[in-house]
Formats: C-alpha cells, sequence, structure tokens
C-alpha cells in the first residue's frame, strides 16, 4: 500500500496549523469571508444550503483499514455518525462546525490523510479504476502513473495557471471502469506487440457542454506518458480560451480547433518535451511501484465458492457483487452502499467499521471507493465470501443489486448542495424502492440510472443508459430524461427523451422506460443499451409521453 | 411602470454553524423562517441587507430571499428555500428535528 513519505507528513502539518489560524482569524471577524472563502475551498470546507461540507481526498479511491477507522471517527466525532462517498471517489461530511474543523484535518493527519483540493485551474486529482491492482483484465495497475502524474503535476510551474481545472483518469484495463471518455484526458491502457501502453483520449468532459473525448493517439508507450501529457498541456495552455469560462475547458480547445490540428501541433511539442525528460520519469515510477505492493495470496480454496452458492441469498449476491480477480482463488467484492431506499453513497460509522475489520481479516487490508459510489473489497479469498457475505448481513452492506437498476449514482443534489436546481436524493431512494417492490431489476440485468441536480452534472447523467437532470422550471422541480448515454470504452452522451416530468412523475416514467425495454428486448441478453441502440428511441418515447407524442416526432 | 416589489425576507448561513438563519425585526438572527421580518418595501428591504452584510463575524452570505404572508409569520416562496427552513429530505436532520417534523 502506498504511504505518503515524511515530507508530505511535514507539508501536511504546516498547511493544517496555517488552516487553523485562518480559522481562528474568520471567527474573530479579523478575516471576512471573501478572504477566508479561498483559502477554506483550497482546503476542502464548502457552505452548502444547510451547514459546512468538508470534502475529504481518497487518492485513487484506496485506502486501509486505518484509514478507513479514521474516516469512520471522524463521522461519530464531528458529523453526525454517517459520510458521504462521492463520484469523485472521495468521502463528504455533511454537518461539521466551523471552529471543529482544524480539529478534524489533524486527526486525518494521523494517518496520512487531507482535504486538500488541488483547486483552483491546475491539474486535479487522478481518479483511477476502483478495481486496481485487482481485476483479472489488468494489464498493469494505474495507480502508480496515476501517483506519477500527481507527482509531475504537483508545483509544476507551468500547470499551476492553466485557463481551466484539469481532470485525468486512468485504467489499468481496456476495459473502461473510471469513465476516461469523460475526462480532460483519459488514460486507458492497452497492449500492442506485448507491450504495455496507453490510448490517449482528450477533450472529454460532462457538465454545460457534455463531450466523449477524441482519441488523439492510439497508442503511447508506457514510458513516453509524461512528455506526452506535458505535451498536451503547454498546446492546451497556448490555445485555451481564457476569456469565457464555459469554454476554457480543452472539450471546447479541441472542438474549435479540430482534432487534426491539436494532435499535430502535440506530435511537434511532443519532439522537445521527449528529449528534456531524458527517462527521468521511468526512474521516478520504478521508485514509486515499489510502494505499490501486490499482497501475498494464499493459494487454494476456491471450490468454497460454488459449495456456498447452494444458499440462494448468497448465490443472488455472488452473481451481481462479485467480479473476476486476477488471482484464480480470489474475487473482487463490491460492497454495495445502495441498499433500497438509502442514501446512495452514505455509510455510517459502524459500517466503515464493519468494512475495515473485513479488509483486515479477509482483504489484505485494501479497500477502494469506486465512483458508483459503492466500496471495494479487492482481495478476497474465494474460501472466505461465505464468511464475508454473512458479516456484510448482519451490517446491512449485502444488497444484491451491484450494476443493476437500483445502483443509482446520485449527486447530493438540493438536499444538501448549494448549486442545486432540484433534489435528486429522494428519487434515487423512491426510484430503489419502486424497483424493489416490482421485483424486476434481475430481470431488467445491467441497467445504470444517473441522477443529478444541476447542469454541472456531478451524478454523470449525461453518461446513465437512463439520466436524470433536476431542473428548477419556474419555480417548481422538473427532471429531464436522457437515454442510451454510455460510461464504458463505447461512452456515449444520452439524448433528451422530451419534456421533462414533475417531481411525482419522474419515478412512474422511469418504471415505463424499464418495463418498455424489456418488452422490446430480442432476449435476455440484449441489454437496455443494446436494445436502445438497435430500436432507437422511438419505443421508448411511446412508453414516457403515449403513442401520440411519438406519431408528432415522427 | 416599475414592477411591484414582491416581499423578501433576509437569510443567511451562521458562520459558526453553518446553518440557515433568518434576520428578525429586532435584530436577531433566528433558526425560524416564520420569525423572519417580512420585508415588503424595497428600500426598506435593501437597508436590512445592509444591516445584515455589516454582520460579518456573525453570518455568511446574507441575500434576499422572496417569501409571503402565514398565519403563523412569514413563509417560503420558492421550494429551495422551504427545503432551507427544514433540512434535508433524506434525513431528520438539520432544523426539522428541532422544529419536530413538518
Ligand atoms: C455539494 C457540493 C458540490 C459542489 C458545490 C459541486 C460543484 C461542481 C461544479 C461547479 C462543477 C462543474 C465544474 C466545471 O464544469 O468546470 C462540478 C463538477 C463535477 N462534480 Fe461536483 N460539486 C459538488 C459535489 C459533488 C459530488 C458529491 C460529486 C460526486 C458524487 C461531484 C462530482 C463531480 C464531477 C464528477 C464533476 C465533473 C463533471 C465534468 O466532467 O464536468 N461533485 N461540481
Ligand atoms: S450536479 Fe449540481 S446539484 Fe449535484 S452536486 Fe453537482 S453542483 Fe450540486
Amino acid at each position: 500500500m502506498y504511504r505518503y513519505d515524511d515530507f508530505d507528513a511535514a507539508f501536511l502539518a504546516e498547511r493544517n496549523a496555517q488552516f487553523r489560524a485562518q480559522v481562528e482569524r474568520r471567527i474573530d471577524g479579523s478575516l471576512t469571508e471573501d478572504e477566508f472563502k479561498p483559502l477554506r475551498l483550497m482546503n476542502g470546507l464548502y457552505l452548502q444550503l444547510h451547514a459546512y461540507m468538508l470534502r475529504v481526498a481518497i487518492p485513487y479511491g484506496s485506502l486501509d483499514s486505518v484509514k478507513m477507522r479514521k474516516l469512520a471517527e471522524l463521522a461519530e466525532k464531528w458529523d453526525k455518525g454517517y459520510g458521504h462517498f462521492t463520484t469523485r471517489q472521495n468521502i463528504q461530511y455533511n454537518w461539521p462546525k466551523l471552529p471543529d474543523v482544524p480539529d478534524m484535518l489533524d486527526s486525518l493527519a494521523e494517518v496520512g490523510m487531507h482535504a486538500i483540493q488541488t483547486s483552483g485551474n491546475t491539474i486535479r486529482n487522478v481518479t483511477s479504476d476502483h478495481f486496481a491492482g485487482a481485476a483479472a483484465d489488468e494489464i498493469a495497475d494505474p495507480r502508480p502513473y496515476a501517483e506519477l502524474i500527481r507527482q509531475w503535476s504537483t508545483d509544476h510551474p507551468e500547470f499551476q495557471f492553466l485557463p481551466r481545472k484539469f481532470k485525468i483518469a486512468i485504467t489499468g484495463s481496456p476495459n473502461d471502469r473510471a469513465v476516461t471518455r469523460a475526462h480532460d484526458i483519459g488514460l486507458r491502457m492497452v497492449e500492442r506487440d506485448g507491450e504495455p501502453g496507453f490510448e490517449v483520449i482528450v477533450g472529454g468532459g460532462l457538465g454545460r457542454t457534455p463531450m466523449i473525448g477524441k482519441v488523439i493517439r492510439d497508442f503511447l508507450p508506457e514510458g513516453e506518458l509524461l512528455p506526452y501529457l506535458e505535451a498536451i498541456v503547454h498546446v492546451y495552455n497556448r490555445y485555451g480560451r481564457r476569456d469565457n469560462k464555459y469554454k476554457a475547458r480543452i472539450k471546447i480547445t479541441v472542438h474549435e480547433a479540430g482534432l487534426e490540428t491539436i494532435r499535430d501541433e502535440v506530435e511537434e511539442a511532443f519532439v522537445q518535451t521527449r528529449a528534456d525528460f531524458e527517462g527521468v520519469d521511468e526512474r521516478v515510477i520504478a521508485r514509486i511501484r515499489e510502494r505499490f505492493v501486490t499482497p501475498d495470496f494464499v493459494a487454494g480454496g476456491a471450490e468454497a465458492l460454488e459449495e456456498a452458492k447452494a444458499d440462494p441469498v448468497f448465490r443472488a449476491w455472488a452473481d451481481t457483487n462479485l467480479a473476476d480477480h486476477k488471482h484464480p482463488d480470489y474475487a473482487i467484492v463490491t460492497v454495495s452502499l445502495k441498499a433500497h431506499g438509502q442514501t446512495p453513497g452514505d455509510a455510517t460509522a459502524e459500517q466503515m467499521r464493519v468494512l475495515a475489520d473485513l479488509a483486515e481479516r479477509y482483504g489484505h487490508d485494501e479497500l477502494r471507493i469506486s465512483h458508483q459510489q459503492n466500496v471495494i473489497l479487492p482481495h478476497v479469498r474465494k474460501a472466505d465470501l461465505a464468511t464475508v457475505h454473512a458479516e456484510l448481513k448482519r451490517a446491512g452492506l449485502a444488497t444484491a443489486n451491484v450494476g443493476l437498476a437500483s445502483d443509482i449514482i446520485a449527486c447530493p443534489g438540493m438536499d444538501y448542495c448549494a448549486l442545486a436546481t432540484a433534489r435528486s436524493i429522494p428519487v434515487a431512494t423512491q426510484l430503489a424502492e419502486r424497483i424493489d417492490t416490482l421485483r424486476i431489476e434481475h430481470e431488467v440485468g445491467p441497467l445504470q440510472i444517473k441522477i443529478s441536480g444541476c447542469i454541472n452534472a456531478c451524478g454523470h447523467h449525461h453518461v446513465g443508459h437512463i439520466g436524470i437532470l433536476g431542473l428548477d422550471r419556474a419555480g417548481v422541480e422538473n427532471y429531464q430524461i436522457t437515454l442510451g448515454g454510455d460510461a464504458t470504452e463505447t461512452a456515449a452522451i444520452g439524448e433528451r427523451a422530451g419534456p421533462g416530468f414533475a417531481y411525482d412523475e419522474i419515478v412512474p416514467a422511469v418504471e415505463r422506460l424499464m418495463l418498455a425495454y424489456l418488452e422490446h428486448r430480442t432476449d435476455e441478453g440484449e441489454g437496455f443499451l443494446e436494445t436502445y441502440r438497435r430500436l432507437g428511441a422511438a419505443p421508448f418515447k411511446e412508453a414516457l409521453y403515449g403513442p401520440e407524442k411519438r406519431k408528432d416526432a415522427a | 411602470m416599475p414592477r411591484p416589489f414582491s416581499p423578501k425576507i433576509v437569510t443567511a448561513n451562521d458562520l459558526i454553524e453553518g446553518d440557515v438563519v433568518y434576520l428578525t425585526a429586532d435584530d436577531r438572527w433566528s433558526r425560524s423562517h416564520s420569525e423572519a421580518e417580512l420585508l415588503e418595501d424595497e428600500a426598506h428591504a435593501t437597508i436590512r441587507l445592509l444591516d445584515a452584510e455589516r454582520q460579518q463575524n456573525r453570518i455568511v452570505g446574507a441575500y434576499l430571499a422572496d417569501a409571503k404572508a402565514g398565519p403563523n409569520g412569514p413563509e417560503p416562496v420558492h421550494f429551495r428555500e422551504a427545503f432551507r427552513s427544514r433540512g434535508p429530505s433524506n434525513y431528520a436532520h438539520g432544523k426539522q428535528v428541532a422544529a419536530g417534523h413538518q
């Protein structure tokens, strides 16, 4: 497991002491809110609708039992006994009080954690595949590269004042679980002639102007990663529009200048950057790799999994919540934080402790947070799965719905977020309850429903098979549906289905979509997205709006 | 002709706790929407907002929000203000705890 080194610890202590003094000066009135706001944002502290919110970074979504217990402690001591895991692989506390925040940060620092949002127009936290280091389809663990990028970009003089913030996602597998096509730069590991390298994708992003990233380089040898990234950022820095904040993202640069132009200029800049790097990055990555230790896997015991499946409850869970591990006697366990009717991504302090204990006893002390707002135990022996499942069940964590309709991503929306135009959490919880009542999600199969409470798209609604965007239409909550979005390597932006639905109409509308899919699919093997791609929007629009509407549209 | 002024209240977040607060006629910050001073005159509303903004060491982000008179005092007009006056809908946290669930 990666550990912060001494330098980082000293840096954190200094930052925390600084912030403690700033909080004191804010409270005694010597700092105004205008002066304080940028300082608190730099330290992950936001002011939301009902309270402050502290956003704690979980780099690449990886943590161990000590860190998870620390998160539980914070939830209990300074919040209301729970935390909210987000789509950016962070955790948010919704109820801290301003004078307590310096203590929370000091407490986090004891285990090398922090809330520093590399905020501003710089390169943000690198997000990564939540199955990193465990997935059967993985070519290499992407986290050392993510850490390499973090070290390279932190305090890089040229990149402190980019036209706009810059987000990078990286996956070590050809199967994209990190939504690489919706980031400014996406890196998807692929192999060519037995050599590992990256497919480099630029110009993706969601928000106000959603765009799917384009492949700028189909194969970049792994050793040339940093000089190539640096070349992209050079070119972006030259082009990026600083006149308009909505147009300053690299997606707009690529769109306006054209991929070919940008590619030619990047390749030209790359000649120079490659020469400048002289292989420095290859030595650095070798050092970083030593810190990501592969656990000592214990062979044998795989037959226990098949035996445990005699229990139908275990079997249902195993069918949805397990994924293939690179070691044949292990499995990857996804723990659903989407119990029907519960807030997506929320975990109580008690649940966090159960997860920490399970990781320690049965999971080589590793945990991950996924952008789907679930928790992963990446390395569990098949021999231990039945025990792990039983313990999860006791803690209310054994919901068998990963990848199914009720495994909904939802942003905090207007229950917490000051920017929201409508609520998203109650739409998610009511929808999940309805799905549970209908008992149809296992029949419907893989279906991704994603909900955002405003156009910033923190809930990734654009890339949901069914996306829901909450808006304020003349003082009333209104929900717009998009269809056909895809967050994987075949990424697509969903298309608007038509007029929006009122708060009490949105759950029945989504129910009609699921029923329409069941009616129109060729057989069980054809997923929602495939049926949508084969038939187009027409049958789904009919399900939403009735036959007249379809005739109008035709 | 100028548009008629729609009544307002002054609201903000408490500096220490972050909780939603409302400016009362007797210059307190109340946690309860119904205790807010209903401002029916535009010039007076502007003055009250300035009064609020001067209290930087007590509150954050003061603004005027639409409100209407009700039997127990001012009531929110927009749903955002209604949520702010209660707390989140997924847990009985925030103001609704003290108010005994509305
Ligand atoms: C509640 C406090 C939050 C605030 C104030 C906030 C604000 C924003 C804003 C303003 C943007 C747009 C940035 C831009 O397009 O340049 C954004 C983007 C984003 N947020 Fe949040 N957010 C919040 C919570 C969350 C949460 C809880 C999640 C995860 C569940 C999240 C995930 C994201 C993601 C993934 C994006 C990037 C979308 C893109 O590619 O453009 N945010 N956020
Ligand atoms: S999508 Fe909008 S409402 Fe949801 S968390 Fe992001 S900014 Fe807030």
